[in-house]
């Protein structure tokens, strides 16, 4: 403001330019925060359609459904019915019954196929199918005989061709793939012979090879995570219980707690790569426990967690009043009964939501399990625990990894698939967390 | 007998003591609750603990003692000349270690007894073949001098189990009859138990120390392994990554900083303002049921897993930057890039910034706010020109820990920022980091003992160097900021 310009006249109905200016200024802040607040809610939607458009097509399947009629002089040659015998049969045996029955459910159909094209047909069932059904022959020796109806995967390529991702101008140009097999997938279509169906084999069951992104499956991973879940809740919580304890309601402050304290905020900013190379140097190198299994997973994610969960829990006790331990103190309770008695109840349902969302980052968490070996291609279920914790096993977030690795483009949509599975499971973690949060705690 | 069992034993011991315990103090007054010190549940917790604690400690020590003093001994024995060429030591006594444990499944299947495994002999029984049997597979020939080595190994470590399970009961059993034998009416049962939690709990909190010094030994240890084998000048002097499988590479640290900090930088550029006009927004204009709706949304994006980012990066802004502005300007043909990692890893560290920023903003003093609008500034005026000032150191560490977060981020860069190790300013194109080269490093069928393996150790202990450095900044600048208004 100067004072050189003493006649100027101020009105409040007409804003002088200055103001006017000022008053510009204000709008474009509120809309550079307006803007920001646009991207990232964009950037969000953006993420989650992302994933949600790529990958919801994983959890539906191309089947294809053919009636094997299940002949007993190629599958069980000895005719004893005696599984061990009937182990002697492999997968081209039985890929050879399948090929018989596809092309009498062909000719069923009317579906003209002559010699060259039945070598097609076959090809446009899963690599996979074979072993499918072998396995569920020797599950069940009796079947044999008999005429089942056996839904077996249609190839990748198939199933890329009803999803969009395989045209007919791309399987000119494709080894794998022509567009004649293609026009016989869509005349199967038509009569009812193929079909996108819910795979449950894409939650329930094991990966597959590289060549058959068609049988890939997050069993062994759901599992596997599941495992290092379990380890990491038996270990984190009572551990992080007892040092926030310790360091809350205990610890004298001096150079000892505060290094101590120090040392737990460093270790939650401490990258989680870091981590994946402590568990390897100790746990595996040292110790000398197996690579990739479960529990050293589930260790190297507890040690992740236990901050999370220390600095958590120690918010929680510090917000129960401390007219609560004055009245436990008062009526002659001991320290000790005071905490364990009185404040630790009452902070719990704070702990348990700390500890939820430690678990959530613990199962999201993929760059430390590289490193311990959760990388490698494992088809064969954990067993159950506690031995399962030594073998090898897969992790959700691993096996996203292992997905993206992969040349086929179908691995993309898989990848995609899983972490629906991954996020649906944060979610209902998350949502657990809050209803805790809203249901038990209490505010004083 | 197992570890396992024997555990079993010490404790099901000890609960049994927890009942004797606490009727033994009943029955010492008759019954008569008031007159005994503690509450009878807590002479029984000081049965439980005195017969459990000490057990388990002698049987911990043992555990940790015995390989060492077993395999000294077993090292002794190996003849030098039963050590091949390219072999060692230490590899000699794994070998040794497998085969003492394929002879125990060989008896676990019944398919032996333990006379005939102290009869079996190497020259004569094709040892390979049988041990392959139960999924010991020996990479030559057994000599016979270390099958005999091991038949040695496995009798010593049954009689050091033996011998293991014998002490252990007798002091398990010490400790019941010890503290059973000093519960009196006066004795103060509830201190030994609270001073027993009480050690329990400090153990716990070290925990967090000990995996600190962990990270801090592996690192350093393997580090010096690594230098031992590569000279320092190599790995901190040279601009050239370029590891062989056979040896001769060039382990130069360089291009992966850079393209390490690159990444950061752009990160960092995207996040920032964001991140900070977001958390101003909320924090000074928004309404209340613009900000409970739209700080969850925000919190959502702090929650999603990384790998989720980098399938992102991978699947959609890669093939996005590529196509439409890195393909038609010339300058990149890769779909992983600097800016492909950056921006997502961007997008990542948004609600970390905005969060921060947003507690840092509510914590300066409505007060100031108030003066401010008094002298008849506008909100924008007041934000720019005295919240943002008062709040700046805060802001300063809210960025430095996003840094620290964005240099140690892994699988954005895995999969967004490429495997090329290169120096160069054009942001379009691939180059690599720090963590993914230690992912390569560490994820390969590569030897352990070789330089290209242990070389992310160094890198490891870098990036833990960098960010420790950027944290325990940024934890003292925020600390400080805070005893400032409070």
């Amino acid at each position: 403001m100067t004072f050189a310009t003493p006649r100027q006249v101020f009105s409040l109905f007409e804003a002088d330019v200055r103001t006017r200016n000022r008053n510009a200024a204000e709008r474009r802040f509120r809309l550079y925060g307006v803007i920001a607040i646009t991207i990232s809610m964009l950037a969000l939607a953006l993420l989650l359609f992302t994933v949600l458009d790529n990958g919801l097509g994983a959890f539906r399947q191309t089947f294809i459904e053919i009636k094997v009629p299940l002949d007993p002089a190629r599958l069980d040659p000895s005719g004893t019915r005696d599984v061990e015998a009937m182990k002697k049969v492999t997968t081209i045996g039985y890929g050879k019954v399948i090929q018989a029955g596809l092309v009498a459910t062909l000719a069923e159909a009317g579906i003209a196929t002559d010699d060259s094209s039945v070598r097609d047909v076959f090809n446009l069932i899963s690599k996979e199918a074979p072993a499918q059904l072998r396995n569920r022959v020797l599950a069940n020796p009796d079947l044999i005989g008999t005429t089942i109806d056996f839904r077996a995967f249609a190839s990748g390529r198939v199933d890329g061709y009803f999803k969009g991702r395989v045209s007919m101008a791309s399987a000119e140009l494709d080894s794998n793939i022509s567009p004649a097999q293609l026009a016989i997938a869509d005349e199967m279509k038509a009569k009812g012979l193929m079909g996108l169906h819910f795979n449950w084999d894409f939650i329930l069951g094991p990966d597959a090879s590289e060549l058959r992104p068609e049988a890939a499956g997050l069993g062994v991973a759901i599992i596997g995570s599941a495992y290092m879940m379990l380890i990491v809740l038996v270990l984190s919580l009572p551990l992080g219980v007892a040092a926030s304890i310790y360091l809350e309601e205990f610890a004298p402050t001096n150079r000892w707690t505060d290094l101590i304290e120090v040392n737990i905020a460093n270790l939650a900013a401490v990258p989680s790569i870091v981590f994946g190379i402590l568990g390897l140097a100790i746990f595996i190198n040292f110790a000398g426990l197996p690579q990739s299994a479960p529990i050293v997973g589930g260790l190297v994610l507890t040690l992740m967690t236990l901050p999370t969960i220390i600095i958590s829990t120690r918010a929680s006790l510090k917000s129960v009043p401390p007219s609560i331990r004055d009245a436990a103190l008062g009526v002659g309770a001991s320290k000790m009964q005071t905490i364990f008695h009185h404040v630790l109840p009452l902070a719990m349902p704070g702990i348990l939501t700390g500890t939820i969302i430690g678990l959530a980052q613990a199962l999201g968490e993929t760059a430390p399990l590289l490193l311990i070996g959760m990388v490698a291609f494992v088809r064969d279920f954990p067993a159950s625990p506690p031995e399962g914790f030594f073998d090898p096993a897969s992790a959700l977030p691993v096996q996203v990894y292992n997905f993206t690795q992969r040349a086929d483009p179908a691995f993309v949509e898989r990848a995609s698939g899983a972490i629906i599975v991954l996020l649906v499971f944060l979610l209902v973690m998350n949502a657990v967390a809050i209803i805790l949060r809203r249901r038990f705690e209490r505010r004083w | 007998m197992s570890v396992g069992l024997l555990l079993l034993i010490v404790i099901a011991v000890a609960a049994l003591g927890y009942g004797l315990g606490r009727r033994r103090a009943l029955a010492s007054v008759q019954g008569d609750l008031r007159r005994l010190h503690s509450l009878p549940g807590y002479y029984g917790q000081s049965v439980f603990i005195l017969t459990a604690a000490p057990a388990l400690l002698v049987m911990l020590a043992w555990l940790l003692i015995q390989p060492l003093v077993i395999e000294n001994h077993v090292i002794s024995t190996i003849a030098p000349g039963s050590i091949a060429d390219g072999s060692s030591t230490s590899l000699v006594l794994s070998d040794v270690r497998r085969m003492a444990g394929g002879l125990d499944a060989l008896v676990a299947r019944s398919s032996l007894s333990e006379g005939d495994i102290a009869a079996l002999d190497a020259n004569s029984t094709d040892v390979r073949g049988r041990l392959a049997e139960v999924g010991v597979a020996l990479a030559s020939d057994v000599d016979p001098a270390v099958f005999e080595t091991a038949k040695a190994y496995r009798l010593i470590l049954r009689t050091a189990l033996l011998i293991m399970t014998t002490v252990v009961v007798a002091v398990t059993l010490a400790g019941l009859f010890f503290s059973l034998s000093r519960i009196r009416p006066d004795y103060r049962a509830r201190n030994v138990s609270e001073r027993a939690v009480i050690a329990l709990l400090i153990a716990s909190s070290f925990v967090a120390v000990m995996t600190t010094v962990g990270i801090v030994c592996s690192l350093v240890f393997e580090t010096w392994h690594f230098f031992r084998l590569y000279s320092p000048e190599g790995f901190f002097f040279s601009t050239v990554w370029n590891p062989q499988f056979r040896g001769g590479s060039d382990l130069g640290i360089w291009p992966l900083v850079w393209g390490t900090l690159y990444v950061s930088f752009i990160a960092l550029l995207v996040s920032v303002p964001i991140g900070l006009l977001a958390a101003i927004y909320l924090a000074e204009y928004a309404s209340k049921t613009v900000r409970a709706v739209v700080k969850p949304a925000i919190e959502i994006l702090a929650g999603i897993p990384t790998i989720v980012y980098g399938l992102f990066a991978l699947i959609t802004v890669g093939p996005f930057l590529r196509d439409y502005f890195a393909a038609p300007l010339g300058i990149g043909s890769s779909s992983s890039s600097v800016m492909t990692a950056g921006l997502v890893m961007g997008i990542m560290l948004i609600p970390f910034v905005s969060s921060l920023s947003d507690d840092i903003i509510n914590a300066v003093p409505q007060s100031m706010r108030d003066g401010s609008f008094g002298l008849g500034a506008t909100q924008s005026e007041t934000v720019k020109q005295v919240i943002l000032p008062a709040a700046l150191p805060g802001i300063v560490g809210a960025i430095l820990l996003a840094a620290s977060r964005a240099i140690g981020e892994t699988m954005i860069v895995v999969l967004g920022a490429g495997a090329a190790a290169k120096l160069s300013l054009n942001p379009f194109e691939a180059m690599t980091t720090i963590t993914v080269k230690i992912v390569s490093q560490l994820t390969g069928d590569t030897e352990f003992g070789s330089p290209e393996t242990l070389v992310a150790f160094a890198l490891g202990l870098t990036l833990f160097v960098f960010t420790l450095a950027l944290n325990v900044v940024a934890l003292y600048v925020v600390r400080k900021y805070r005893e400032q208004y409070e």
